[in-house]
C-alpha cells in the first residue's frame, strides 16, 4: 500500500491556525479583498535571515509556535484605567462590547470595523489601499484579520474627546490579526490612542495593521504604547497617506513584550504637509524591539521630523531603520532624522541604520545617529552635588527622554508614561 | 576641619599625588597655586570623589570623617563642594531641577521634607543676585551654551544655594572679566563664615587681591613645596616657579 505524507510548509501550518475563523460576515468588497490577500499569500514566503528587511529580527520562533484563536471575552478583571470618554476594546481581535464605552459626538464616527463594513461608504471605498502587498505579515492580515476599530473625523470637524483604542491579549498562545481604519476628512482633526496589552502571561502573537487617511488641511495625533507582557509578540504594521497641508504626528512608545516589529510606512501625496515620527523604547530582560520607518516624500514642499530613542537594559536589544526616500519632483523638501540610543550595559544592544535616498536637488535632509551610555562626567557632576548614585541616573535619563515625552499630546497619557519612566529608573543599578 | 595627611593618588598607574599634606581649620582661606600640570585639579577631584583616582596612601579626615571611605554624593551631603574647573554641560536638566533635586536630595538623606516651594524659590532668587544672574538661567539646561564666564557663575550659583562648609574654588577665575571675577569674589566673601572653609586654586594673583588667603601654598610636581602667607603669591607673580622648583630640589 502506498502512503502519500505530505509535509505540511512552516507557512501553511501557521495559517491553518485561522482556518477556524468565520469570515462569512464579510460582504462585497471586503469579501473580495480577504480572497485577493489570500491568494497572494500562496506565492509568499515567511522572510529568512537573508531577507534584508528583517536582518536584525528572526521570525522563526514567533512563526514555530502553536497558537489558538484566543477567547473573545477575559477570564479575570482587567483594570484599563482609562480616563477618556471614547474607548474602543477588543479581545483577541474581537470586540468586547462590555468593556468599551463611548459618548457620541457629532461629525465623528467611532464603531467597530465589523459594524462600519455593513455599509459604510468611505471605508468601503479605502479600505486595503495602503497596506503592502508584498509585505507577508501585511497580507496575513488583510486575508484573516478579525475586528479592530474603524474612526472618521468627517469634514472640519475638531474632535474634542480623545478617542482610545485597546488591544487585549488574553489566554496563552492567543493570535489575533486587529484591523483598524482611520480617516481624516479635509480639515478634520483628532488626537488618538492605540494601546496593547496583555490579560496574562505566556506567549502570544497579535499581527495587526492600521490605515491612516489623512485628508487635506487635516491633523491627526497617534499615540501608540506597547505594554504587553514580557513573552508576547507583537507585529504592528501602520500606514499612512497624507493629503497637502496636512499634518500627521505618531508617537510609539515601546514599553514591554518579548518582540515588537514595528513597521511604519508613510506616503506624502499632497504638498506643504508636516509629519512627526516619533519613537521611545524602554528595553528591559531579553526584549527585542525593531522599528522600521519609511517616508516617501512625493510632492514638493513638506516637511517630515523623525527622532526615535532607546534606552537598551539587561540583554535586550533595538533595531532602527529609517529610510527617508525623495521622489525627483519633491523639490524643498525638508527631512530630518535623528536616532539616540542610551546601551546600560554590556550584553545590550542597538542596530541602527539611518537610510536616505535622495532625487531632488533642492532639498534640506539632515540624518544622524548616536549610540553610547551614559556620560559619566555628567554623573559625577550631579552626585558631586549631593544627588545620589540612583537619582543621578534617573535625572540623566529622563532628560534623555524629555523631548519625546514632550511630545506626547494628550496630558494623562504625558503622565502616565512620565510615571512608567519614573518609575522603571528609580532602581537603575 | 580638613585633614590631608601624606596623600598619594594616581590614575592609570601614573602617581600624580606624591604626598601631600594639608590643614585647613574653620574660617580659614587656603589659596593653591602651581604650575600646570602640578596635580591642583587631581587633589580637588580626589577630594571630591571621582572614582577614576585611586589613592595608594596616605588619610582624608573631613569633619572628623574619613572622607576618603565616603561616596562622591555623600561628601557633597557633608559640606564639601567642588566648583569645577571645566563645568559640564547636562542638556535636558535644567538649572532650576537641578539644584532643587540636590536640595532636596540631601535633605531627604537628614530626614527632612522636601523644601517649601517658596522658601526655594525666595532662596534661588537671593543667590542668583549674589552672583550677578538673577533668574537668568534658571530654566536653561545645565551649563548648555553657557559662556566660559556663565559656567563659572554658575558654579558660584550651585555653591551659594548649597551652603557647604568646605568650598574648593579650582580656577574659578580663569576665562572671567574683571567685573566678572569680582562678582565671584564678592559672592565667596559674602558666604564666608567662622565655620567654614575656602580653599582657591588659581594661577593669579589678582584674584587673591579679592579674595584674602591666610595661607599660599605651591603644588608642585603632586607635592606642596613651599606655603607661605598673602605675600607669596605676589612673589609667584613676579619671579614664577623656578626658584621653587629650585629651592625644592637644593632642599
Ligand atoms: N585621566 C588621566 N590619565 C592620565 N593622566 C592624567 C589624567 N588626568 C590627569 N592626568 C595627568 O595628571 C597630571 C596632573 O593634572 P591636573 O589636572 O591635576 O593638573 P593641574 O595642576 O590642575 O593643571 P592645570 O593648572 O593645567 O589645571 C597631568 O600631568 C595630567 O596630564
Ligand atoms: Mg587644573
Amino acid at each position: 500500500m502506498l502512503e502519500a505524507t505530505v509535509e505540511m510548509s512552516q507557512k501553511d501550518k501557521f495559517l491553518s491556525h485561522f482556518g477556524m475563523i468565520d469570515f462569512s460576515f464579510d460582504k462585497s468588497p471586503f469579501k473580495e479583498k480577504r480572497k485577493e490577500a489570500e491568494d497572494r499569500l500562496s506565492n509568499m514566503e515567511f522572510p529568512t535571515s537573508k531577507t534584508e528587511y528583517w536582518k536584525y529580527t528572526r521570525v522563526n520562533k514567533l512563526i514555530r509556535q502553536e497558537y489558538i484563536l484566543g477567547e473573545q471575552e477575559l477570564s479575570s478583571e482587567i483594570d484599563l484605567g482609562v480616563p477618556t470618554e471614547n474607548c474602543l476594546v477588543f479581545i483577541n481581535g474581537y470586540y468586547s462590547e462590555e468593556l468599551s464605552w463611548t459618548k457620541s459626538e457629532e461629525g465623528i464616527d467611532f464603531m467597530p470595523l465589523s459594524k462600519a463594513k455593513e455599509g459604510n461608504q468611505p471605508l468601503a471605498d479605502r479600505f486595503d489601499q495602503l497596506s503592502k502587498k508584498e509585505e507577508i505579515f501585511s497580507t496575513i492580515n488583510s486575508a484573516y484579520h478579525q475586528d479592530g476599530v474603524f474612526f472618521h473625523a468627517k469634514k472640519g470637524k475638531l474632535a474634542e474627546s480623545v478617542y482610545y483604542v485597546i488591544n487585549i491579549s488574553a489566554g496563552e498562545k492567543a493570535i489575533s490579526n486587529p484591523r483598524n481604519m482611520v480617516i481624516m476628512d479635509e480639515g478634520s482633526s483628532a488626537k488618538m490612542i492605540f494601546k496593547n496589552l496583555s490579560a496574562s502571561e505566556g506567549y502570544s502573537f497579535t499581527n495587526q495593521l492600521t490605515e491612516y487617511f489623512v485628508g487635506r488641511n487635516a491633523n491627526l495625533e497617534v499615540n501608540k504604547i506597547e505594554s504587553e507582557s514580557d513573552e508576547a509578540f507583537l507585529i504592528s504594521n501602520d500606514e499612512c497617506q497624507q493629503d497637502e497641508s496636512s499634518q500627521f504626528k505618531i508617537n510609539t512608545i515601546s514599553l514591554s513584550g518579548a518582540l515588537l516589529r514595528n513597521n511604519l510606512n508613510i506616503d506624502l501625496n499632497g504638498s506643504h504637509t508636516e509629519t512627526w515620527m516619533n519613537g521611545l523604547s524602554l528595553l528591559h530582560g531579553k526584549q527585542h524591539v525593531d522599528h522600521h520607518t519609511l517616508i516617501h516624500h512625493r510632492e514638493p514642499d513638506c516637511v517630515s521630523h523623525e527622532l526615535y530613542k532607546t534606552i537598551a537594559d539587561d540583554a535586550s536589544t533595538g533595531v532602527f531603520n529609517g529610510k527617508v526616500y525623495v521622489h525627483p519632483i519633491a523639490q524643498k523638501t525638508n527631512a530630518y532624522q535623528s536616532n539616540a540610543n542610551m546601551v546600560l550595559t554590556d550584553e545590550a544592544a542597538v542596530y541602527s541604520k539611518p537610510e536616505l535616498e535622495i532625487y531632488a536637488d533642492d532639498v534640506k535632509c539632515s540624518h544622524g545617529s548616536t549610540t553610547g551610555q551614559l556620560d559619566e562626567e555628567a554623573l559625577f557632576y550631579l552626585r558631586s552635588r549631593g544627588i545620589g548614585q540612583k537619582k543621578a541616573i534617573a535625572v540623566l535619563l529622563n532628560a534623555f527622554l524629555s523631548d519625546l515625552v514632550e511630545h506626547i499630546g494628550v496630558e494623562h497619557l504625558r503622565e502616565e508614561v512620565q510615571a512608567v519612566i519614573d518609575e522603571k529608573y528609580s532602581g537603575v543599578k | 576641619m580638613l585633614k590631608i595627611k601624606n596623600l598619594h593618588a594616581s590614575i592609570e598607574d601614573n602617581e600624580i599625588l606624591k604626598g601631600i599634606n594639608l590643614e585647613v581649620k574653620p574660617g580659614e582661606v587656603h589659596a593653591i597655586m602651581g604650575p600646570n600640570g602640578s596635580g591642583k585639579s587631581t587633589l580637588s577631584s580626589v577630594l571630591a570623589g571621582r572614582d577614576e583616582y585611586e589613592v595608594t596612601e596616605g588619610s582624608v579626615e573631613f569633619l572628623g570623617q574619613d572622607l576618603l571611605d565616603m561616596e562622591a554624593e555623600d561628601r557633597a551631603r557633608a559640606g564639601v563642594f567642588l566648583a569645577f574647573q571645566y563645568p559640564v554641560e547636562i542638556p535636558g536638566v535644567s538649572n532650576i531641577n537641578f539644584l532643587k533635586t540636590a536640595i532636596n536630595e540631601a535633605r531627604e538623606k537628614k530626614g527632612l521634607e522636601p523644601m517649601p516651594a517658596k522658601e526655594f524659590l525666595s532662596r534661588v532668587k537671593e543667590k542668583a543676585k549674589l552672583v550677578g544672574l538673577e533668574g537668568k538661567f534658571n530654566n536653561r539646561s545645565v551649563n548648555e551654551g553657557f559662556s566660559g564666564g556663565e559656567k563659572k557663575r554658575n558654579e558660584i550659583f550651585q555653591m551659594a544655594m548649597l551652603e557647604p562648609k568646605l568650598a574648593i574654588l579650582d580656577e574659578t577665575d580663569s576665562g572671567l572679566d574683571i567685573d566678572a571675577l569680582k562678582v565671584v569674589a564678592d559672592g565667596v566673601n559674602k558666604l564666608k563664615s567662622p565655620d567654614n572653609a575656602t580653599i582657591v586654586i588659581t594661577h593669579y594673583q589678582r584674584l587673591l587681591d579679592y579674595i584674602i588667603p591666610d595661607y599660599v601654598h605651591v603644588l608642585s610636581n603632586g607635592k606642596i613645596v613651599k606655603t607661605g602667607g598673602k605675600e607669596l603669591a605676589l612673589e609667584l607673580e613676579e619671579r614664577g616657579y623656578d626658584w621653587i622648583k629650585e629651592e625644592a630640589v637644593n632642599a
